[in-house]
């Protein structure tokens, strides 16, 4: 099965849902709109044998400007993992949480909120799990200022941003 | 002022119905030996029976993800040998498939040999640490002596090869970092003789324990409708009954061209997919792996051993998923680029953070020491949890 006949069956189905593939190299992705994240996610695991939840994570791109979950449903019949991708408001992104039909939302959406900020509707208990609990902002944002003391201790700092040209450690 | 044995007295007396069980809140970790690292589980026992177990992660947590996107694709690699730093090799040889992938570097066969070899070995020191520190779990200290034993033979090798014994950096992208000498090759070999038929006397030793077995069967119990949900990979997924391996199923590298079976869970001493099931598919991988370097060792081609790679990695912009199967299950490195010098995101999906996210569903109910196997029996490393 291909990304194309996937894509085909699935506007079929929910012509509102699917928003087309985006054409990247070396994959590609479907873009989904996410108030049919849900049904969409639901009919491939229950038809279309995407048994596993293989990985959800999110992205930020201050450019667009959008916050973005990817989910990439993993299939064991068709040998082939599919992502999808949906879009959501950069500021106070909140889209509806999968942990109904897969357990493994549960922390990967957790690690999702800690990361991002995005917001899971209907998860059993969203809170940070990788960082403390009373860690102010989402590391992984793009805009994300590395705050200067924790509790009274110095936050190190190894890198420095402004530093365009990283020493390549590479020996040809 | 009443006395010792006044009160004593007093506290026999009471009726038995006084005499009743509290639930106690109990830490467990993160400083604890059986966690096998850095894990706090928050246990609610009443008597010796589990009423919850909650994991918490992150005491670990060094943000390779943000790293990532500070340095170069070179320059993660290094990185990446800390994430499970039991099998640093695999990971490595993960990162690297990856992003060869998206720039479309062709590996040299020579490299594709010594990688799979070293991949292979690192395998069996990573089961090796597992058996024996499972031995360790259930009481028996001879495994772990043996287990890390073994082990040293395969870092010695390693040693030969990369100049660490723990963080290789070994794998760059475009093939290895260092040719292997024929001192390496000879050493592997001896090794493979060595330790061959070892695999059966730790099988008598610990394996087919009467305790041993005892202790682990019917106890951490999972089904392959669970594994699905948790999307469990790797050996939580053989050990009930699955016969899914990504180097069989999806191959990469060489794996194709090499002969070997995936041992998969039978039930063989109890039920379906319980912890002496995981163990025993783990046991039986280290012989499969000592096969496939047995189909490699002699047929190493002539050659370089690192394509034609810049210095800094030039990757066109664009999305990949890349899978490896590394000994705790499917690694996955999600790269997005947008086709600078450094990565636009990097994410790590890690086998370890689903294992261990099944602790509360696998252990409600059961007794403290079962509790023990069952952790024992995900075989996590925190490196690759917390990331």
């Amino acid at each position: 099965m291909t990304l194309e006949e996937i894509h085909q069956k699935l506007l079929t189905k929910f012509p509102q849902a699917v928003q087309g593939i985006e054409e990247t190299v070396p994959e590609k992705s479907l873009k989904i709109n996410p108030e049919h994240i849900i049904s969409v996610i639901r009919f491939m695991k229950e038809e279309m044998q995407f048994e596993t939840l293989g990985d959800l994570c999110g992205l930020d791109y201050p450019a667009l400007p959008a916050s973005c979950v990817a989910y990439h449903m993993q299939s064991y019949a068709h040998k082939m993992v599919v992502r999808l991708k949906c879009y959501l408001p950069r500021d106070g992104a909140s889209i509806e949480s999968v942990t109904a039909l897969f357990k493994a939302a549960n922390w990967l959406e957790r690690e999702a909120f800690d990361m991002f900020g995005i917001r899971f509707n209907g998860h059993p208990e969203l809170r940070r799990i990788l960082c403390p609990e009373d860690w102010v902002g989402h590391p992984l944002r793009k805009d994300y200022q590395t705050p200067d003391y924790y509790n009274g201790m110095p936050v190190p700092l190894y890198f420095d941003n402004s530093n365009e040209s990283p020493a390549g450690n590479a020996k040809t | 002022m009443s006395t010792t044995h006044e009160l004593v007295e007093g506290h026999l007396s009471q009726s038995l119905e006084n005499l009743r069980t509290d639930e106690l809140l109990l830490n467990m970790g993160p400083q604890h030996p059986s966690t096998h690292g850095v894990l706090r589980v928050v246990v609610v026992t009443d008597g010796e029976i589990v009423k919850a177990a909650k994991p918490e992660i992150g005491y670990l947590h060094r943000c390779f993800e943000k790293h990532s996107e500070n340095v170069d694709y070179m320059g993660v690699a290094p990185y990446v040998d800390r994430l499970d730093y039991l099998a640093s090799m695999n990971n490595a040889m993960g990162w690297a498939i990856a992003v060869e992938g998206m720039v479309g570097i062709e590996v040299p066969r020579r490299a594709e040999f010594i990688r799979v070899i070293t991949a292979e070995l690192q395998r069996i020191a990573s089961h090796l640490m597992s058996f024996g520190t499972y031995g360790l779990d259930m009481g028996a200290f001879t495994a772990f002596m043996f287990g890390f034993r073994d082990r040293e033979m395969i870092l010695d090798i390693f040693e030969m090869m990369s100049g660490a014994r723990l963080l290789y950096n070994y794998m760059w992208v475009g093939g290895v970092s260092r040719d292997i000498s024929p001192e390496a090759i000879a050493k592997i070999k001896n090794f493979l003789d060595y330790f061959e038929p070892k695999i059966d006397e730790y099988n008598d030793l610990l394996s087919f324990n009467k305790i041993f077995i005892e202790r682990t069967k019917n106890v951490g119990v999972i089904d392959v409708e669970t594994c699905h949900s948790y999307g469990l990979t790797g050996v939580m997924l053989r050990g009930c009954g699955v016969k899914w391996d990504l180097r069989k199923e999806v191959p990469y590298s060489i794996y194709k061209e090499v002969e070997f079976d995936v041992p998969v869970g039978s039930g063989e001493m109890g039920t379906l997919g319980d912890c002496w099931d995981r163990h025993i598919v783990r046991m039986r991988e280290m012989k499969e792996s000592v096969r496939i370097v047995r189909q490699l060792i002699d047929n190493i081609p002539a050659g370089p051993h690192r394509g034609k790679v810049g210095k800094v990695v030039k990757v066109p912009a664009g999305e990949s998923f890349s899978r490896t199967e590394c000994p705790r299950g499917e690694l996955a490195f999600y790269i997005v680029s947008d086709g600078s010098a450094k990565p636009f995101r990097v994410r790590c999906k890690s086998p370890c953070f689903l294992n261990i996210s099944t602790l509360d569903e696998l252990t409600r109910g059961v007794m403290v020491a079962d509790l023990i196997a069952t952790i024992g029996s995900l075989d996590i490393v925190l490196g690759e949890v917390d990331r």
